[in-house]
């Protein structure tokens, strides 16, 4: 229930943000799983724009939509194959107004 | 149509900017990449910026460079749920006619330096993302494809300026991607408020500026530090911890952050504002051990991307400067004697560099980084518990005779750590230090 609440500020808080979302091109994929890595898991929990979700079957989903292009969840998944990282085409994805 | 240029530099961030203008300036043949819309929209930083290491790339920068308020104090606040015990130093000797430390705000910084950049002569390319290293029959560098169509660009030299989790390096082998416990995830927030009320609250006027820098238990037993800084309206609050302690521990950044916000010594500083941007990012951390080779057949590297950032201190961008500034000259001279952009030529860019503040200082503190992250409970959460306990002790009168006190409180920390615990905690503390 925490994280429901969690949740909710999370996406008011990005809601200030200002995006480009490169529709249809998302530049993170969580690669198909059957059990989520720890670290894989984990990003649920870390990831700061909370773009990663368990959904019913107990497999991680991200919505890349919110990322912040921050580079945590390539730094803990890229290695072990868990996800496949690239930066948004040029001019996509979060622009900070101030930084 | 191919045009050849005498360096690309990918990053428009600090180090790239330095890099760039240097270039430039100098008459090379410079094109910039950033992949951002504009440069700075894809950086995060506190942020403060030290005088010194941009006046030595633009020594009139004062002038027109957007800078915020000039430091003329900060606080080390060590914090518990409920209190914070401080050391604050603050000396009118700072009101001087050229401030040493300004506040900034990376997105409109990033912007001038980008002007001053273009001014000097170099072709700034923003909205273009460089996706790979192009490489000849012999492995030397000698240029950058783009995201643009038709987009390879040569260069004889590519100065890499990407930043912390910058893609160029890594992929083509030249460089480590950082580990979990190197980096640090930090989120920040942006606070508006009146600027009379700012003054008000942090005792400053006109110009003047704060600094708060928070440990202890809103680290929750990760390895963080907590920071608080004053814009002309706007307050940049933040926290940042190891991705290794996030991960082991499973903490929300941004449910830290409000936690933060939420403590009795903040709360009320941030009182009223309106937040109008949260942003997230990496810093480098693991220090003078994760430098990665700087430099090889027809490419260099700078800046966050090199891992040339000072946690112990919170200083990055100067360092970034600095070395996008000497791996410039270290190419000016190369070229100017002719010579060939190969790993021979280039290693002078690493003999200048070792002659800096920034891998003098990065070697002072080699052994910190691995101090605090296998100590974080009781740097972060034990002790700060500790001095609190003993602050509050001392200062409450309640006809507990004195000597009680002092026993009480030394009992408090041998309880806590051990007498061997907090001996040997000292010792290597000390000469981590050194
Ligand atoms: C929260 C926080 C607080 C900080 N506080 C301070 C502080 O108070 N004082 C201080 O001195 N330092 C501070 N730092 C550190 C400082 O921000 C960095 O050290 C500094 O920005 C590094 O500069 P850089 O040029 O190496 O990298 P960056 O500034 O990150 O620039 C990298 C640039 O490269 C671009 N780029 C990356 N890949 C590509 C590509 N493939 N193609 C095109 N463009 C690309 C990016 O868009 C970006 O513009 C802080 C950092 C953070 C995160
Ligand atoms: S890059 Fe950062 S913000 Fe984006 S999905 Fe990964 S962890 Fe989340």
């Amino acid at each position: 229930m925490t994280i429901a609440v969690t949740k909710v500020r999370v996406e008011d808080k990005l809601y200030q943000n200002r995006y480009l979302v490169d529709s249809g091109r998302p530049h993170i994929i969580v690669r198909p799983h059957e059990k989520p890595s720890a670290n894989l898991l984990a990003l649920t929990y870390v990831c700061p724009a909370k773009c990663y979700e368990l959904n019913d079957r107990g497999q991680v989903e991200i919505t890349a939509d919110g990322c912040m292009e921050c580079g945590t969840c390539r730094i803990l998944c890229e290695k072990g194959g868990d996800i496949e990282w690239n930066y948004p085409r040029g001019g996509f994805g979060v622009l900070f107004k101030f930084g | 149509m191919i045009e050849q240029f005498d360096a690309i530099v990918v990053g428009a961030g600090m180090s790239g900017n330095a890099a760039a203008y240097t270039l430039a300036s100098q008459g090379l043949k410079v094109l910039q990449l950033e992949r951002g819309e504009y440069p700075g929209s894809k950086n995060v930083q506190g942020a403060i910026m030290y005088a010194n290491m941009l006046e030595k790339i633009i020594p009139d920068f004062r002038d027109d460079a957007p800078l915020e308020r000039h430091l003329v104090e900060q606080r080390l606040w060590v914090m518990d749920n409920t209190s914070h015990t401080g050391i604050h130093y603050r000396s009118d000797d700072f009101n001087e006619a050229k401030p040493n430390r300004y506040t900034i705000i990376r997105a409109q910084f990033d912007k001038w330096f980008s002007r001053k950049v273009r001014e000097a002569g170099a072709t700034v390319l923003c909205e273009t993302t460089a996706t790979e290293l192009v490489r000849d029959g012999n492995g030397k560098v000698i240029g950058v494809r783009t995201d643009r169509a038709g987009g390879v660009v040569f260069a004889n030299v590519v100065v890499l300026a990407e930043g912390v989790s910058g893609l160029l390096g890594t992929r083509a082998g030249l460089r480590e991607m950082p580990k979990p416990e190197t980096v640090a995830l930090a989120v920040k927030e942006m606070h508006f408020l009146p600027e009379e009320v700012i003054d008000q609250r942090f005792g400053v006027k006109g110009d003047e500026g704060c600094v708060i820098e928070a440990v202890g238990t809103i680290s929750r037993d990760m390895a963080g530090l907590g920071f608080l800084y004053t814009n002309k309206e706007s307050i940049s609050l933040g926290i940042g911890c190891l991705v290794s302690d996030f991960a082991a521990m499973l903490e929300s950044p941004s449910a830290l952050l409000d936690a933060m916000k939420n403590h009795p010594s903040i709360r009320p500083l941030i009182a009223g504002s309106e937040v109008k941007e949260y942003a997230a990012h990496l810093i480098p951390e693991g220090g003078y051990r994760a430098i990665p080779q700087l430099f090889g057949d027809g490419w260099v590297i700078v800046g966050d991307a090199a891992q040339l950032n000072n946690a112990i201190h919170r200083e990055g961008s100067n360092l970034a400067m600095t070395s996008g500034r000497v791996a410039a000259e270290a190419i000016i001279k190369v070229k100017s004697r002719n010579g060939p952009m190969t790993k021979g030529n280039l290693a002078l860019y690493k003999t200048m560099l070792d002659e800096s503040f920034v891998i003098k200082d990065l070697k002072k503190y080699k052994d910190m980084p691995a101090l605090l992250h296998t100590n974080s409970s009781n740097f972060f959460t034990s002790y700060p518990r500790l001095m609190s306990y003993a602050a509050q002790n001392f200062m409450r009168v309640d006809g507990t005779p004195k000597i009680e006190k002092e026993r009480a409180t030394t009992a408090a920390f041998i309880n806590a750590r051990s007498r061997w615990g907090l001996v040997s905690d000292a010792v290597r503390l000390a000469l981590a230090w050194r």
